[in-house]
């Protein structure tokens, strides 16, 4: 087999959390999920709050990500994230939390446009988180 | 002429004050190992980030994204302010308020109007002594903050701008240099210049999703928050450097007031033994005669 290996890379803003050769990346992309085989042509696309997840030999890992960019090139695929955790680090119990504090605040209803945008966001994220740290 | 008395307790007070300060500038330290080492963690981030940010600046037009336009009339302008939350750190917070007390005092000559955000409560505190018009303030941030907390801020900043209440929006930051100095910086957050955007790196075609001009719309509110994130980061990293600076000068300089006060001090045991010795040769000449 000659180099067909897939460097992926997941970085947040305070840490390097993925750093490895892949198989497969998929991942949560704005207009749809998309996934990443070796010599992909060079893509750019933001990422929406989501899973994702690469496969390496038979195994599948899971990860968190929310707000950021993918960047891949044949060899290489960059994920820029403001938060990405793996399944097994996610705190399910503040992810909890989070998602009833953002429930109680869109049952108050509609009041400001952002803070109902921003509880939304919140409630997708912490949803997401948990369905994540299920896998 | 002090007496002895007066100047030992003295050397006790100078020793358990260089004992603090001593302890100040072994905790300064490992504090800033720490920043230092967040600002090692963000480099990765901070590189692809501007690396993307030009390849996609590069192939849109100018006035491709709100962010990117200067506005033909500017009133009034924000200024968002980095201080730390305590003293004791030198000319550190002192720098940082007549940098931007400079920087205000110019554009108000200019009859604009400035407001402010102030993260750090001394340089909150020392503008709302001035009465001046401060829009947000945030305290106690600095000993737990994250890229959440730079968000927070990012977005109160850019808020104003977006509803066409302020034109430009600055910063002002300490940027570490080394252990030695830390430097006031001033850059402008918004409108984004072109000319950031546009530094020339190996620019790589890419199938873009969404297309261009809606990916800005992505990448540049994050480009704020990298910006501020990145603020944070310098900021704290010298507020420590300064602090560590500051405490081990104070340290030396107690050290140094020991070593004089103990002069003093045996100056005065010897005069005291002296005046002793002359009384009772005194009074035995006395008995003699």
């Amino acid at each position: 087999m000659a180099e067909k290996n897939l460097l992926l890379e997941v970085i947040t803003p305070e840490r390097k959390v993925v750093s490895e050769e892949v198989d497969i990346v998929v991942a949560p992309g704005v207009e749809g999920q998309f996934g990443v085989l070796v010599n992909h042509i060079p893509f750019l696309s933001a990422l929406d709050t989501g899973e994702m997840y690469y496969r390496k030999g038979g195994q599948v890992q899971y990860l968190f990500v929310s707000g950021g960019f993918a960047e891949v090139t044949g060899q290489k695929v960059t994920v820029l994230a403001d938060s990405a955790e793996r399944g097994h680090e996610i705190d399910v119990e503040r992810a909890r939390r989070a998602r009833e504090r953002a429930e109680r605040r869109l049952a108050m209803g509609r009041t400001a446009e952002i803070d109902w945008a921003r509880a939304e966001a919140a409630l997708r994220r912490s949803i997401t988180r948990m369905k994540v740290a299920g896998r | 002429m002090a007496t002895l008395r007066d100047i030992k307790r003295k050397i006790g007070a100078v020793h358990k004050t260089q004992q603090i300060t001593k302890a100040m500038n072994m905790v300064a330290a490992a504090k800033l190992r720490g920043a230092q080492g967040r600002m090692e963690q963000f480099r990765p981030y901070a590189t692809a980030f501007s690396q993307m940010l030009s390849s996609i600046a590069g192939r849109v037009e100018p006035e491709a994204h709100p962010f990117f336009i200067q506005a033909p009339l500017v009133e009034k302008i924000e200024l968002v302010l980095l201080t730390a939350d305590r003293g004791l750190c030198g000319s550190f917070n002192m720098n940082l308020i007549n940098t931007a007390d400079k920087f205000i005092k110019q554009k108000q000559a200019d009859g604009l109007e400035v407001s402010l955000t102030c993260v750090g409560r001394k340089g909150r505190d020392f503008f709302r002594r001035r009465k001046a018009n401060i829009r947000t303030g945030y305290v106690d941030m600095w000993n737990r903050y994250d890229f959440n907390d730079a968000i927070a801020v990012a977005r109160e900043a850019v808020a104003p701008f977006t509803n066409g209440e302020v034109q430009e929006v600055y910063l002002i930051y300490s940027e570490f240099v080394n252990m030695a100095i830390q430097r006031p910086r001033l850059v402008q957050l918004l409108p984004v210049s072109p000319a950031v955007a546009e530094e020339e790196g190996p620019t790589q075609e890419y199938l873009c999703e969404p297309p261009e001009a809606q990916f800005l719309d992505y990448l540049l509110p994050r480009y704020i928050n990298v910006m501020v994130y990145h603020g944070f980061l310098e900021n704290s990293t010298s507020e420590h450097a300064a602090r560590m600076t500051a405490m081990d000068n104070a340290t030396s300089n107690c050290k140094e007031m020991v070593q004089q006060l103990t002069l003093v001090m045996n100056k005065a045991r010897q005069a005291a033994i002296t005046k002793e010795l002359m009384d009772i040769i005194g009074g035995a000449e006395a008995l003699k005669g």
